[in-house]
């Protein structure tokens, strides 16, 4: 069944650029062009950011939290991805 | 190895992690969350009716700046909290028809009448007032969107506050009818604000849940008594007189000893008997009716362009 | 006191005033929650624009007065609106056709002014532009979709059409004094608006399938200070509380 407050769109804010994009709520639109007049009216009333994505909430296609152990954790055993496993010796300068 | 998921729940909670709207939750955490959250979101909506009845009225430029903003932020601040609500398995259609027949409720501060410009210092000054109090410690809530919204509202409700306050100080020194303008909405505004923070506790004790889901830290009669205390300090800068005749220092407690609030009234305007739930739930309905060929149009205009992918 | 730099100030900012106050009457009744905060800041806009430009008309008046005595001590037959702006409401199609009419206007209007040799008016007019453009996406896109939504909607908007279209006239209407500013490249005539006006209309009436209505006979007296009865209600309204305690600072 439609509601009839329009479809949820999710809200997306560029504080400035080059940052990313970071989630900031969601809104009620009917359209692609009122979703985002509406997201600017409601997320940067206080200049939060100077550029906006919209999205439908029906078209984010999410992790399951059943899925965070299978997804996830594996990467924590592979510590070498991370800079510290490595000793630079001293006197080679910032790495 | 399968995972408990009740026992997933209630470790997060222990560790003051935030449940996620895809996380597993019992029934009675879901539901009572659908409420509190759509309740507090109602009264921001209904909320915008008081103070919007002041804004075509605004005896200066600035002020009526200041007002549009004001409740404009508080349509925002029920349009973050419906959303939150609504990842709990809701919609806002449903939730609005529940304000609607009057099957839900909101805050019943807002079913008293904004007779003065001085009213709406004593709202924003007050009644933004005792919000904020209540609202503070919701931002490290349990519920992940109801934490974020309540971030964002705290965020801006600070304006409101210091916006009533300015009224209020300007009225209060400025000429005798404004000071009389202003002393009369306090008197009006001082008890229901107090009723705000609910019943006494003997008579509504906080639930373990309240608790453990991280709704609710304080009690009632102990935020109300903080309440009183910074506010008294307000009314006298004012150079006003708080209506309850009886507070007094008490140096034990450090604090003061005051009237209770008329209960009797509380109940009353709970029930839908108040000065203003008649006209408030009317303004509601018709804006809700009178837009409804609007949103028809919108939805029939995206579906023509195919914007959305919506199924039937 | 330039008397034709004082009215021509007066005229640009009462229209944004007595539009704003009648877009305001909307707030907390829009047709959806987005909405409603949508034109409360088209609102919002509208009267920082006025209250600037009463600002510079007071400075201009040179009597001492402030932007809220031009605001709530002027009476009826001393503002110089247009009279689009004072009409009442109606129903959403009503104050959307209108408002895209006037964001056009105003779109065209601050285009040119924004190169004013007059520091102040080109300093507003630049600060709005970037307002104007956004409220006309937002008014016109509403008439597209009330255009091609459904057939409830059509009808509403061609009743606010047939209701709207005899105030258009008014909006380029010139007077010597303002073409003398234009001269000193101070002011915009709004008559070298109309064509251009007419051509983004025109291309909206079609997009939205609206038809003009045959023999209107356009309106006119509000920049003259003659008003339609709308005007006196809507300033008992707006001015009552300054004028209970004229005294009193607020």
């Amino acid at each position: 069944m439609k509601d009839n407050q329009g479809p949820l769109w999710e809200v997306f804010v560029q504080k400035k650029a080059g940052q990313p994009f970071v989630h900031c709520g969601n809104l009620h639109a009917f359209d692609k062009e009122m979703a985002l007049q509406n997201a600017r009216d409601l997320y940067t009333r206080r200049s939060e950011g100077m550029a906006l994505w919209v999205v439908l909430s029906s078209n984010i296609v999410s992790s399951s939290p059943e899925d965070a152990g299978s997804f996830f954790e594996p990467s924590n055993d592979k510590i070498f991805r991370h800079p510290t496993f490595y000793q630079i010796p001293d006197g080679v300068g910032h790495m | 190895m399968s995972i408990n998921v009740e026992e997933l729940f209630e470790s997060k909670l222990a560790k003051n992690d935030v449940i996620e709207p895809k996380d597993w939750m019992p029934d009675n955490y879901r539901k009572h969350l659908i409420r509190q959250i759509s309740q507090h979101a109602h009264s921001e909506i209904v909320g915008m009716l008081p103070e919007g009845n002041w804004i075509t009225r605004a005896p200066s430029l600035r002020a009526k700046l200041v007002l549009l903003a004001k409740v404009q932020d508080e349509g925002g601040h029920g349009l973050y909290l419906y959303t939150a609500a609504e990842s709990l398995g809701t919609s806002r259609d449903e939730l609005l028809d529940a304000l609607h027949t009057g099957k839900a409720k909101y805050s019943s501060i807002f079913n008293y009448p904004t007779l003065t410009w001085a009213d709406i210092g004593a709202i924003g000054w007050l009644v933004d007032g005792a919000a904020i109090m209540n609202q503070v410690m919701l931002q490290r809530t349990s519920y992940g969107p109801y934490a974020r919204a309540m971030v964002r509202i705290c965020k801006e409700e600070s304006f409101h506050q210091r916006q009533g306050y300015e009224v209020m100080t300007k009225l209060s020194f400025g000429t005798p009818e404004q000071k009389e303008m202003a002393q009369d909405a306090l008197n009006r505004w001082w008890f229901p604000t107090l009723m705000m923070f609910g019943p006494p506790d003997i008579e509504s004790p906080n639930s373990d849940n309240a608790i453990k889901w991280r709704i609710k830290r304080e009690s009632n009669d102990q935020l109300r008594q903080r309440f009183v205390n910074q506010t008294i300090t307000q009314i006298e800068y004012l150079g006003l007189t708080c209506p309850d005749t009886n507070f007094k220092w008490n140096e034990a407690k450090k604090g003061y000893d005051f009237s209770e609030p008329n209960w009797v009234e509380f109940k009353s305007v709970i029930n839908g008997n108040g000065p203003c739930n008649k006209e408030r739930l009317e303004a509601s309905n018709k804006a809700h009716k009178d837009g409804e060929w609007v949103r028809a149009a919108a939805m029939a205009f995206a579906d023509k362009q195919n914007e959305t992918t919506i199924a039937a | 006191m330039n008397t034709e730099l004082y009215n021509y100030t007066l005229k640009l900012a009462d229209n944004n005033l007595i539009l704003a106050q009648r877009l305001s009457e909307w707030t907390g009744h829009g047709p959806f929650l987005e909405e409603d905060l949508a034109l409360t800041n088209v609102a919002l806009d509208m009267f920082g624009n006025a209250k600037a430009l009463l600002e510079y008309a007071a400075k201009l008046e040179g009597k001492g007065r402030t932007e809220d005595d031009l605001a709530f001590f002027r009476n009826e037959r001393q503002f110089v609106n247009c009279l689009i702006c004072e009409q009442g409401n109606g129903d959403y199609a009503k104050t959307i056709l209108r408002q895209s009419f006037y964001d056009s206007f105003e779109f065209l209007l601050y285009t040119q002014l924004a190169k004013s040799k007059d520091e102040t008016l080109a300093g507003v007019a630049q600060k709005s532009i970037k307002e104007i453009t956004y409220h006309k996406r937002h008014s016109h896109s509403w008439v597209n979709r009330f255009g091609n939504g459904t057939e409830e909607s059509k009808t509403r908007l061609q009743a606010a059409m047939n209701e709207l279209w005899r105030f258009t006239g008014e909006f380029f209407e010139t007077t010597e004094g303002d073409a003398n500013l234009a001269k000193e490249g101070i002011a915009v005539e709004f008559s070298t608006l109309k064509t251009d006006w007419e051509k983004e209309i025109f291309a909206l009436l079609q997009h939205a399938n609206l038809v003009i209505p045959e023999n209107a006979y356009m309106q006119t007296g509000g920049r003259k200070g003659i008003h339609t009865e709308h005007l006196g209600f809507l300033l008992s309204e707006m001015q009552v509380l300054p004028r209970m305690l004229p005294h009193a600072k607020w």
